[in-house]
């Protein structure tokens, strides 16, 4: 499926707004990003397995967890929250 | 007649004399020159990192950089093992915190493949996630590729392949103590964090570790146990002012040449410590009473052991953490913290309201020694003479978190 990621993130995806990803669960679709991009998943999740404080993943312009299933044509964004000054 | 002719002939016979006497000055300066190791500044902020590359003389100073723009950079230090491999501590602002490393000074940069990251937590245990790393220590001279990377909240990893992979130092980060000594709830303004990972020259396995709200804590066999060394250090915010542990070092450091010799900025005071003694003597106690012995960091001469420098700030009512009096001086020591003077020539004479946080300070190893600091305002002054003047390097930068003097090949 394609996902849109956020351009603090496009460091790993050789500067693309939009790349490819599989998985049935936002998990494993992070997973498969993360092979395509290593390094891409723990600048999104932490090592306790909780999507950072200033990172929202929206599925269908929903909100979503890492459980959320998710299938091919879904439409992903992986967004970076307002912060920081 | 004669006298002119006499003064003539002096200022002929001097003419004579001064180039040989500037040709001589200039020989003696440029194999003096020759000598001096080259010298560059990895300044670290709040929006990227600077690197300052100095001339021989220390006179100019060229700017590489930002790397990392825009992005939080807490600690850069060079590898003095080889002299070429950095690492960075970076964190952009709304991404998770890793490290950068660069076999080329810095024309280019490579992510950890793990960088620092705790265990997943078991059921009922606190789950903790590494926010950022503060600190970096390359390792000992006998193992080339360690080094310790101190986060927060107060943990310690450790790489054993130059910073490409990281993993935890479980001695610390499980240890049964490790809540104690430093509680979760207990949040300086960026989180509390450990800092200051200091190895013994003589020992690899002999290792320091300092953390805010904690205290400073002794290893001898390489990270695997630890004992608070906190003796007669006041922590005046605690109902216990001389607990064993759960003060508040800002900076801790080892003399290399005498590696028994600690010193300590705290938040109570300035301290200096003699292996194997254990008892902690408050040599700020020895500062002009108007300035107190507040302060984030301290730098310590390469090569004399006596020889200190603090950064005095307001620690009065709420803590302002500004030079005192909007007037910024170093102060500095050369009998061990027996006295102390004031050394602030070149330094603005007032409303300059400085805070050098404690690892934005530092000093080269150059002769004479160069002292560093840099503001949270981002501006970058140096002293050629080891604080006798200063004079400012660069202003503009954003928030400077750290200054390192890297003596380059």
């Amino acid at each position: 499926m394609r996902v849109a990621v956020a351009s603090a993130l496009r460091s790993y995806t050789g500067n693309r707004e939009h790349v490819a990803a599989s998985g049935a669960t936002v998990d494993e679709l992070l997973r498969s990003l993360d092979e395509s991009f290593p390094g891409i998943r723990f600048r999104i999740v932490d090592e306790q397995e909780r999507i950072r404080v200033h990172i929202r993943i929206f599925v269908n312009r929903e909100l979503a967890d890492l459980k959320r299933r998710v299938s091919e044509n879904d439409d992903v964004q992986i967004l970076c929250a307002l912060s920081g000054g | 007649m004669a006298v002119m002719q006499r003064r003539a002939g002096q200022r002929k016979s001097a003419t004579r004399r001064r180039p040989t006497s500037r040709t001589g000055d200039r020989a003696s300066r440029a194999r003096r020159l020759a000598t001096q190791p080259r010298i560059a500044l990895l300044v670290a902020t709040r929006k990227g990192a600077f690197f300052y590359h100095a001339n021989a003389a220390r006179t100019r100073w060229r700017v590489d950089g930002p790397h990392f723009f825009g992005q939080i950079v807490n600690h850069v230090m060079l590898d003095p093992r080889d002299q070429r491999t950095l690492l960075a501590a970076v964190r952009p602002g709304q991404l998770g915190p890793t490290i950068y490393r660069s076999l080329d000074l810095g024309a280019t940069w490579h992510e950890a493949k793990q960088p620092p990251a705790f265990r997943k937590a078991r059921e009922g245990e606190l789950p903790l996630s590494v926010n950022y790393t503060f600190h970096l220590t390359p390792g000992h001279a006998s193992e080339p590729g360690v080094w310790y990377a101190a986060v927060s909240p107060p943990a310690l990893f450790r790489s054993s392949d130059g910073g490409v992979t990281w993993s935890g130092v479980d001695g610390w980060n499980e240890h049964p103590m490790r809540f104690k000594w430093c509680p979760p709830e207990d949040q300086t303004p960026d989180g509390s964090i450990l800092h200051s990972v200091l190895v013994d020259p003589r020992d690899p396995a002999h290792l320091y570790v300092g953390a805010s709200g904690g205290g400073s804590f002794e290893s001898t066999d390489r990270g695997e146990s630890w004992r608070p060394l906190n003796e007669a250090v006041e922590a005046n915010f605690n109902p216990d002012p001389y607990p064993e542990y759960g003060q508040d070092p800002h900076c801790m450091a080892l003399h290399p040449l005498r590696p028994d010799r600690l010193y300590q900025q705290n938040h109570c005071g300035i301290y200096r410590l003699d292996r194997p003694a254990t008892r902690w003597q408050r040599i700020g106690r020895n500062m002009p009473a108007e300035i107190g012995d507040i302060g984030f960091g301290i730098v310590l001469h390469p090569r004399d052991p006596d020889t200190a420098w603090v950064f005095p700030m307001d620690g009065t009512s709420v803590w302002p953490r500004t030079s005192i009096d909007g007037k910024p001086a170093l102060y500095c020591t050369r009998d061990a913290g027996a006295s102390w003077q004031r050394q602030d020539r070149g330094l603005p004479r007032e409303q300059a309201w400085y805070t050098v946080k404690r690892q934005a300070f530092c000093a080269d190893v150059a002769e004479p020694v160069g002292v560093y600091f840099g503001t949270t305002s981002g501006e970058l002054w140096m002293s050629p003479n080891e604080g006798r003047s200063f004079r400012q390097i660069a202003a503009h930068l954003p928030h400077v978190y750290s200054v390192v003097a890297a003596t380059l090949p």
